[in-house]
């Protein structure tokens, strides 16, 4: 008897810090909720509108941003044309958001591994040292960028100062500066959760390889990037999403001549005054993100396999 | 997922047909030479190693004995290959491992904290060594059934490391350092994290482990017990350096430094000065003015003052007082259930305890406040160098 009420009570008890757990996420839940979600639905809704001549929507239903996205309007006889233009910027923006993270994984594990391995104190310093560029704003820092690469930058003023080359390399406004910012925004994006992983790797796991006749690259893939697997995931997300929406980098670095997808969509909203195309762009590339993410986490999930 | 290397490992003595084929009886598996350890620079130096020489004979179980940092685990980590001497050398069978990295070592080692791989299942636990030295996937496989076997875990060779007791990680861990078959296994205060029970239980096996592999096997410990029940030979270490190296009994029967005696049992310290000595056997009078025979090791010269060493169970109590070697006056009696010790304040001031064994018949009763004498064995009482 009384141990039957004693469970009663603890699954009353259970059920009330249950319902407190949900109370205290319930703020949160407002913000994205009302930010979030109702921004997306309004989103879906005016890609399914007509543009008005001067911006904004009109009230009936029109699935033609969705058609303009792959095929062009004839002028004349209205017959529909492939034109893949918005397509290339697509697969343009995977491209720099790919190499991005794969670039910024290589630079940033052996960073994260060195930080991991510091003493207690000088890990923090380090930490600082990562997140320093957080403190000013990523325009001024992009436009900083700019002076260095530019003609007259500082890059080209060296080299030619020192005699290696006659004529400045022309760096600014092409793929290879966007690269560069794109880059150089995203680093500490991939570091930080590299750290984080990294640092409650227990070490002794890695003498514990070497005693068992590991070398050290077979440490590296057997020991320390399994185990560091989910800093892995959470870098790479972490970098090649925002890469892939990239805005203020393409738009300063590339001149407005080398498009990303952010470039075009801000485009739709502005001059293009377009806003149902803008709508439909934003929804295909969150699509395209959920699917590749889909598939990028089955992949990976499976062969996190420990707590 | 094997990544094909040969290694030229040292062949190794072979046990898993059941054989045991020693290499050459009475050989040294290992020879530490003159090795020194020193950690940090300029003023902050510490050796931790301060001059150390060992042999460690072949199929033996040697243990490292020390108070917590003495030197033991930075001795064993040198061993292993974890660090470098700073000065010195190792010898592995008559060569000098000391400059090698740790793969490149046949050596192996069970770690304090384990340090079983957490992504990987018990059974890949144990393979990993054999992976990493390149051999066959069929080899591998037999000798980790092999493995499970010899350590009892043949229904767990699936489970995460994650999903099994302490005691079965500490198994484990034995199997995966015991599997590539090597020269000598290192053993870093393995039972340390086991409950009293379980620790017993897994000193017995480790010594069948021992005695069925016919691995040399160096075990560091803390613990004295564990030491004088467990090893062959003892090496009792205190800052940085060893002080002796003996049997268990040698080191208990026959401690060459008043702190080999200290750590290791009780021992009662009584001071005194010598009066006369003759081959190996010193007259000493206490502070009570009464004189004993006390032996002392070879190479000590004992004069003037010193300390007299008694266990408290070489000794035991008399109730007449006139009779003993000593007297003095029964302070406390505390019962163990085995035995009882006897705390008696001796008439020089010094505190001395006598421990009887508890039996059935011919119980011996004192009550506190009795005036008592003390009687030692022959050969109970040592004269030690300080």
């Amino acid at each position: 008897m009384a141990l039957s009420q004693a469970a009663l009570f603890e699954a009353k008890a259970e059920k009330a810090s249950a319902r407190r757990n949900r109370l205290l996420s319930l703020p949160a839940l407002i913000v994205i909720g009302i930010f979030g979600v109702l921004p997306l639905l309004i989103i879906l809704v005016y890609s399914f509108l007509q543009a008005a001549p001067y911006g904004g929507v009109q009230w009936k239903f029109s699935t033609d941003a969705y058609l303009n996205f792959l095929f062009q309007q004839d002028i004349f006889d209205d017959t529909l044309q492939f034109t893949p233009d918005f397509l290339i910027i697509y697969l343009r923006s995977f491209l720099f958001a790919v190499v991005t993270t794969i670039v910024c994984l290589l630079l940033g594990f052996p960073t994260a591994y060195f930080m991991a391995t510091r003493t207690p104190a000088q890990r923090n310093w380090w930490v600082l040292l990562i997140t320093i560029p957080f403190w000013s704003n990523l325009l001024v820092r992009t436009l900083a960028i700019m002076f260095i690469i530019r003609d007259e930058g500082l890059i080209n003023n060296l080299l030619m100062g020192l005699g290696v080359i006659e004529k400045p390399i022309t760096m600014l406004y092409t793929n290879f500066a966007i690269q560069l910012g794109l880059l150089y925004s995203f680093l500490p994006f991939m570091i930080l959760p590299l750290y984080a992983s990294l640092e409650k790797l227990d070490f002794r796991l890695v003498e514990a390889a070497n005693d068992l006749y590991a070398t050290r690259r077979q440490v590296l893939w057997r020991v320390i990037i399994p185990l560091s697997l989910p800093g892995i995931i959470a870098g790479c997300l972490l970098v090649f999403i925002p890469a892939l929406g990239a805005y203020v980098t393409p738009l300063i670095l590339g001149g407005g001549i080398h498009l990303m997808i952010g470039d075009l969509i801000a485009q739709q909203f502005g001059s293009g005054r377009n806003w149902p195309l803008g709508c439909a762009q934003a929804l295909i590339l969150m699509a395209a993100v959920l699917v590749a993410l889909y598939f990028y986490v089955r992949n990976t999930s499976g062969k996190i396999q420990h707590g | 997922m094997t990544i094909k290397q040969e290694r030229n490992l040292p062949q190794r003595a072979g046990f898993l047909n059941g054989v045991i084929v020693p290499e050459q009886p009475g050989k040294n598996a290992i020879e530490v030479r003159g090795v020194r350890k020193v950690f940090g620079t300029g003023e902050a130096q510490v050796a931790a190693l301060d001059t150390v020489s060992v042999s460690i004979r072949e199929n033996e179980f040697f243990t490292l004995l020390g108070p917590s940092g003495c030197g033991k685990t930075t001795l064993l980590r040198l061993i292993a290959g974890f660090d470098f001497p700073s000065a010195g050398e190792i010898l592995l069978y008559g060569e000098d491992i000391a400059p090698l990295p740790p793969f490149k070592r046949p050596v192996n080692t069970v770690f304090q904290s384990y340090a079983l791989f957490p992504h990987m299942t018990v059974a890949d636990n144990i393979g990993f060594g054999l992976e990493m030295l390149g051999k066959p996937k069929a080899e591998i496989k037999a000798r980790v059934a092999q493995m499970l076997k010899l350590v009892k875990m043949e229904a767990l060779a699936g489970r995460r490391t994650s999903q099994i007791s302490g005691g079965q990680q500490q198994r484990v861990a034995l199997a995966r350092a015991l599997a590539p078959q090597p020269k000598v296994l290192l053993l870093d205060e393995p039972l340390s994290a086991l409950d009293y029970k379980l620790r017993k239980e897994m000193q017995i096996e480790l010594k069948r482990l021992q005695h069925e592999t016919g691995i040399t096997f160096i075990f560091v410990t803390h613990d004295q017990e564990e030491a004088l029940t467990m090893s062959d030979r003892i090496a009792v270490m205190s800052a940085g350096k060893i002080l002796q190296v003996g049997s268990p009994r040698d080191i208990y029967d026959r401690p060459a430094e008043r702190f080999v005696a200290d750590f290791i049992g009780e021992t009662n310290f009584l001071k005194g000065t010598v009066v006369s000595k003759k081959s190996g056997v010193a007259t000493v009078k206490l502070a009570s003015d009464a004189t004993v025979a006390a032996g002392f090791p070879d190479n000590f010269d004992p004069t003037g003052a010193v300390t007299v060493v008694v266990r408290p169970e070489h000794a035991d109590l008399i109730a007449d007082a006139s009779k003993g070697t000593v007297a003095g006056t029964l302070a406390n009696v505390v019962y163990f259930g085995t035995d009882t010790h006897y705390h008696v304040k001796l008439d020089g001031g010094d505190n001395f305890i006598v421990r009887h064994q508890n039996s059935r018949s011919g119980a011996v009763t004192f009550e506190p406040g009795a005036k008592v004498g003390i009687v030692f064995e022959d050969d109970g009482a040592r004269i030690l160098k300080d």
